[in-house]
């Protein structure tokens, strides 16, 4: 027997329904409206009257219409299929929706996210009477570029007696692939597919670690001045034209880790066009394989309806962590996590919630900071590592870091890379304040040199500030020097050319090497004659070092410009 | 039967309550009183009662003034006898026309399946070097000229409107001065295009609710000539206008406003008109050109800062001229990497030298010595004003990257320049010893 409610009011996206029955917090319900079903959530319940948020536009949602409550937390489907998906925040797969019901979305279509059209080729790894626990595997399939673990339900408790194991074979997600016995002798189901609540975390491994080893992202800026570790987290603030988005490809592109999650937030859908056009062309370098093949895709862009945004970002973070519990490392990267909270604020707003700062809800701290946590390096409880890492893209109002969202941010995240307009409309690329960002976490390259690095920056800066003041002449040679190796250290390394073909990614060696090379240079005492001279110097030696950038690392010419460099840095 | 409800109970800003029953929300309705006839549209259900905003405004209205359900939402006639016209907000003609009844589509639709977009190829060629060089406009794009009153925002828009490569023009004027409103008619008429264009205007003396129509109104009808594989280029100004409208309306309806008095969902709201910009696969595309104005030239305002991140790069309007740094075309690299091979470089570097310009303006302002590279650096900055910025300059892209290698080996030494070796070789003039000393 289904539990309904009947429509009471209708504001905006949010629906009070008033039941009879029982209602529980956070439970999907459907508002009926002709032969439409209308996804939704609970999100209060007053007396006798719940008020639901609504995944959908509302108009012609009348009074009296019927809703029906599912008893089910919003949840997604977790099994073999994920990778290389496009799915919108409700996990709902993009790609098929079209070709359904072609060029427009259409309210209250929902598919399954995984299909019992693929058979996967099952493999046991366990037998009848063996012990696992929740998250441990049972079997494997093979999913493109991985092994993919076919694991004990993450919810189960305690120890688990294998009662039943299918032999192998292929199978679609649907099968039941092992049966287990828990300590009251109850008996579980274990699928080749399971069903996770978004919002509450995974926690079926072992421990939780410290993250210590630096995610190699292959741009200069990033692991160099301001590293992320693997299982870390980092935020991205900046004013719309600083190139979040852009960095935030190129992180998905070039990072160093197994899977990528991209959750298109709010955002432009333009931009996820782009992903969708440029990935399954590009090559992964680690597998050879499409890079495609390591990347699921949840976007939930700006037109889209708002209360699905709000869940997007949990979707995404949920289909990490499922790949995490496989010993995988995981990026996730959300763009942009303002338009999550822009989501609770127009919620909150709705509900007439006492607010807070910029009208956001009080609880935005909470929330941001729990986001943040389902990061993290953990031990598996079969001993091996996985990873979730977390970057944030922010988009402060006006470009002011000084704003609810931005602060409650930077409290939980471990670097941070500001972005500036100052930066980018001088066109340095990616545009990461040097010497305004920060990072807990540690570089591969060696600490003492990156040091002499910001040194060079900071000296660098400051006589620039002066020379505004006093003028070019009233600065001595020296001064002037440092001012130039400042600014040639932020030319040539600093910058990268997202659109040349080897600048775009640096190798951590590559990295080390580069900034050997640089280490020289900072630390030579050069003497010139003039001001010109010296600026003529470094302006030649720019020239061949951004040369060398885009020379494939360690062949011909690169050995060659990097003689002429040297050469002219000693000669 | 429809039933008339007569009894209006509560009438707040332009927002009336009336109880009704088996009204569905964002239904219209038909609100009759000694002003006429206007249409209003349900924002608010609760229980019995029924908030409905009345595009005409509420001045006039009386509380047994009859109100009728229509059983519709807003719709628009959509079908060729559209060219050439020019309507209100709410669709009535405002030219000597025919009210045009027949196959009427709702306005608002639904967003488009991310994945039956496909990335735009195709640049819009404007003729205007500070757009073609170094911000290309791309077909599908939107983006809008940030401004402050006063600039030539209106006739830059009209000027691209009319360069551009499209099949067809859909103009929505949001709280238009009158003369501009004629300015736009007039302009497009002159140039033979008025045929090709459909005008949706709110002019500032007409009801404020009627001003929020207009971007789904234009954008509805653009939406279907695009599916029927027509090159859309659609023109909005002034964004700001319609923003306030927001304001206004959710004021009146006592919601919680978010930052300087606009509400929290505005990012949403202007969201779900941008995006309406797309190019389809298989079928035509929607540009979206629009105006906003900056009150008091800051763009950290709620409504170019909201703008800004929904929309693909923006052009600063200032002092007469497209501004270099803050205007930004972000799908570019879309097209301007098939154009020349040079265009990426001169982009790039003719924009850095420029910025080094500006700061020694700077110095120079506050009576600083002046280095050899500041003289050269002074020297470029004026050509690159006169030769590239100035709006009246009208060449096509070839010549105007050509015209920068030009004042670039005027100017400097190759090295200088900063620009990779194989370009120097390509590109750089053939007599550079000659050097204006």
């Amino acid at each position: 027997m289904k539990r309904t409610g009947i429509v009471g009011g209708v504001n905006g996206n949010m629906v009070a329904v008033n039941f009879e029955d029982r209602v529980m917090q956070n439970e999907v319900a459907y508002v009926i409206v002709g032969d439409e079903s209308l996804k939704a959530e609970v999100i209060r319940i007053k007396g006798k009257r719940a008020e639901v948020q609504v995944f959908e536009d509302t108009q012609d949602i009348s009074v009296g219409d019927t809703v029906e409550f599912t008893g089910e937390l919003l949840s997604v489907e977790l099994g073999p299929g994920l990778l290389g998906g496009v799915y919108d925040g409700l996990q709902n797969p993009l790609e098929e929706l079209a070709e359904q019901h072609g060029f427009f979305l259409k309210r209250g279509a929902y598919l399954e996210a995984l299909t019992d059209e693929q058979q996967w080729e099952f493999t046991p790894v366990v037998k009848v009477g063996d012990k696992v626990r929740a998250g441990e595997k049972v079997g494997t399939v093979p999913e493109k570029i991985f092994t993919h673990w076919i694991m004990a339900p993450f919810n189960l408790q305690g120890e688990l007696e294998v009662v039943e194991i299918v032999d192998a074979g292929s199978y679609p997600v649907s099968k039941v692939v092992a049966k287990v016995k828990d300590a009251h002798d109850k008996v579980h189901d274990v699928g080749m597919r399971q069903f996770w609540p978004v919002k509450i975390p995974i926690s079926a491994y072992a421990q939780k670690l410290k993250p210590v080893d630096p995610l190699v992202t292959k741009i200069r800026i990033v692991d160099t001045l301001v590293p992320v570790a693997i299982g870390g987290t980092f935020c991205t603030p900046g004013p719309f034209g600083a190139g979040k988005t852009v960095l935030q490809h190129l992180l998905s592109r070039h990072s160093e880790v197994d899977v990528v999650v991209v959750a298109a937030c709010g955002e432009r859908a333009g931009e996820v066009v782009e992903l969708l056009e440029e990935f399954p062309e590009l090559t992964d370098p680690r597998t050879g394989r499409s890079l495609m093949d390591r990347t699921i895709i949840i976007c939930n862009t700006s037109s889209m309806p708002v209360a699905a945004r709000e869940s997007s970002v949990y979707t995404a973070v949920t289909l990490a962590e499922y790949y995490r519990q496989m010993g995988l490392n995981v990026l996730l990267l959300a763009d942009s996590t303002s338009r999550w909270a822009q989501a609770m604020r127009e919620m909150s707003g709705r509900l007439e919630e006492i607010p807070g700062e910029e009208a956001f809800p009080a609880y935005l701290e909470t929330r941001i900071a729990s986001f943040y946590e389902r990061a993290g390096l953990v031990k598996l409880r079969d001993g091996s590592i996985g990873s979730v890492t977390i970057g944030g893209a922010v988009s402060p109002a006006g470009g002011n870091f000084e704003e609810p969202v931005t602060q409650a941010t930077l409290k939980v995240v471990g670097a941070f890379h500001g972005l500036s307009w100052n930066r980018a409309n001088s066109r340095r690329y990616p545009a990461i304040e040097p010497l305004e960002s920060w990072s807990k976490y540690k570089s591969f390259v060696d600490a003492d040199k990156v040091k002499k690095g910001t040194e060079i920056l900071r000296k660098s800066n400051h006589v620039e500030q002066m020379m505004k003041v006093v003028g070019e002449e009233g600065m001595s040679i020296d001064e002037f020097i440092d001012y130039l190796k400042g600014e040639f250290l932020d030319a040539v390394y600093l910058q990268q050319n997202a659109f040349d073909k080897v600048d775009e990614a640096t190798s951590a060696d590559r990295q080390k090497f580069i900034f050997d090379v640089l280490e020289q240079i900072i630390d030579k005492p050069f003497s010139f004659d003039d001001k010109d001279v010296a600026r003529k110097f470094f302006q030649d030696l720019r020239q061949r070092f951004i040369t060398w950038n885009s020379t494939e690392f360690q062949g011909e010419e690169f050995k060659k410009l990097e003689e002429e460099i040297k050469n002219k840095v000693n000669g | 039967m429809q039933k008339v409800y007569s009894e209006i109970l509560q009438i707040a800003g332009d927002v009336i309550t009336v109880e009704a029953e088996g009204v569905k929300y964002k239904e219209l309705a038909e609100v009759k009183s000694g002003q006429g006839t206007s249409l209003a549209q349900v924002i608010r259900l609760e229980g019995k009662k029924v908030d409905l905003q009345v595009l005409a405004g509420s001045r006039g209205i009386s509380t047994d003034d009859k109100v009728r359900f229509l059983k519709h939402p807003m719709r628009v006639s959509f079908s060729d006898n559209l060219l050439g016209r020019v309507f209100t907000g709410c669709g009535v003609p405002r030219d000597n026309g025919p009210v045009l009844e027949e196959n009427k589509i709702n306005i608002g639709g639904p967003s488009v399946n991310p994945a039956k977009r496909i990335v735009p190829k195709n640049m819009i060629r404007t003729g205007i070097p500070m757009i073609d060089i170094f911000n290309t406009l791309v077909e599908s794009q939107k983006l809008p000229i940030f401004s402050i009153a006063g600039e030539p925002y209106n006739e830059l828009l009209a000027r691209i409107a009319l360069q551009a490569e499209v099949d067809l023009i859909v103009l929505g004027g949001m709280g238009l001065k009158y003369d501009d409103y004629l300015y736009f008619r007039d302009t497009l008429e002159e140039h033979g295009s008025l045929s090709r264009s459909i005008l949706f205007v709110h002019t500032a003396s007409d009801p404020t609710v009627e001003c929020l129509l207009v971007p789904d109104m234009s954008l509805a009808v653009a939406e279907q000539f695009a599916l029927q594989g027509k090159r859309v280029l659609v023109l909005l100004t002034d964004m700001t206008n319609f923003a306030d409208a927001l304001k206004e309306v959710s004021i009146t309806m006592e919601q919680i406003p978010s930052n300087r008095g606009y509400p929290g969902d505005l990012y949403s709201q202007l969201a779900s008109r941008y995006e309406k910009a797309v190019d389809f696969d298989t079928a035509g595309s929607i540009t979206v050109l629009a105006v906003t104005t900056m009150p008091g030239d800051d763009v950290t305002h709620p409504v170019p800062d909201n703008t800004g991140y929904i929309t693909e790069g923006q052009f600063y309007l200032r002092g007469g001229h497209i501004e270099p740094f803050g205007s930004l075309s972000r799908l570019k690299q879309q097209v301007n990497g098939d154009t020349r091979d040079d265009h990426r470089a001169i982009m790039d570097r003719m924009i850095q030298l420029f910025a080094e310009y500006r700061s020694t303006l700077e110095k120079k302002s506050m009576g600083f010595q002046m280095s050899q590279w500041d003289h050269k650096l002074l020297q470029y900055g004026a050509r690159f004003e006169k030769e590239l910025m100035d709006l009246s300059v009208n060449i096509p892209l070839e010549q105007a990257l050509d015209l920068g290698w030009k004042i670039l080996s005027d100017i400097f030494e190759p090295a200088e320049t900063g620009m990779k070796e194989s370009l120097i070789k390509q590109f750089w003039p053939a007599e550079p010893l000659q050097k204006a000393q």
